[in-house]
């Protein structure tokens, strides 16, 4: 049960750039890990290991399929990451969203205040 | 109520590991912008994203001035910014350090560019943060370099997503 302090959650399984390798790999679907040394070009006691970080973090599922073992990506796992990008992001959205009605009001005060309405 | 047409949602890349790049295009010439980014007036009616009320708002906007934003957030939790400008450029650059007041220990530098192109504005900022453990705060838990290869790779992944 114990966990590594440096691989306990997806932010810091992903951070590992051979890791993130293993995820693009699995973006276009399932692969085993016979696949993955071949398309990695890294020795397969190398991609196990990464392999293993990935699915105790749940980032990963694994499956059988006859003799062997089938690997896939689990997108909800990586939800938290997609999230904190995108609170970013609309952050900036949203304050840039601001600044437009700001700037409309700028612009009318540079046209002399046309409409009068002060 | 004045209506506004959207000039288009914030676009945030990670040009290096340890930067971040927000870019939107504005329908105001450049002049008006700067003056929108260092008026307190006007920075604190867009600064807080709509999560707030900006308490703070001091700029003493000069090589070597300082500058520090608070805001109240939705919620009650008050949010500090503070930092000092390093140059400034007018109406087309501002380098200034910027330090999160719940994390004192990171300093990052943020370029904030402006460029214009018919009467529209393009605005950069680019955050550069000073220590990995400051980019790693400011990502949470320390992707490292993670974070745009993390969006590369969510793009192809964003259907089992929604």
């Amino acid at each position: 049960m114990a966990r590594a302090a440096t691989t306990s959650d997806a932010f810091n399984a992903v951070a590992e750039p051979r890791r993130r390798q293993i995820l693009d790999a699995l973006a276009d679907g399932e692969r085993s890990v016979t696949d993955l040394v071949r398309l990695l070009g890294l020795a397969q006691p190398q991609v196990s290991k990464h392999l293993r970080v990935l699915r105790d973090v749940g980032v990963v599922d694994v499956r059988e399929d006859g003799r062997q073992r089938l690997y896939r990506l689990n997108g909800s796992a990586l939800k938290p990451i997609h999230d904190w990008v995108t609170t970013f992001e609309r952050t900036w959205a949203e304050r840039f969203d601001a600044l437009d009605v700001v700037l409309e009001d700028l612009k009318r005060q540079d046209q002399g205040d046309g409409d009068g309405d002060e | 109520m004045v209506t506004v047409t959207s000039s288009g949602t914030a676009t945030v890349t990670l040009p290096a590991d340890d930067q971040i790049l927000i870019a939107r295009e504005f329908d105001a010439p450049k002049q008006l912008v700067w003056e929108a980014f260092t008026t307190p007036e006007l920075v604190k009616r867009w600064w807080h994203a709509r999560r707030g009320e900006m308490t703070v708002a001091e700029i003493d906007l000069r090589v070597g001035g300082r500058w520090r934003y608070v805001m109240i957030a939705d919620g009650g939790m008050e949010v500090g910014f503070h930092g000092e400008y390093r140059e400034i450029v007018l109406h087309e650059r501002i380098v200034s350090t910027e330090v999160f007041e719940g994390m004192p220990d990171g300093e990052a530098v943020n370029t904030m560019t402006l460029t214009e192109t018919d009467g529209r504005t393009r605005i950069e900022i680019l955050v550069q943060h000073a220590s990995k453990e400051h980019r790693d705060m400011h990502v949470n838990s320390g992707m490292e370099g993670g974070l745009q290869d993390a969006m590369d790779l969510l793009e192809q992944v964003a259907v089992s997503l929604r």
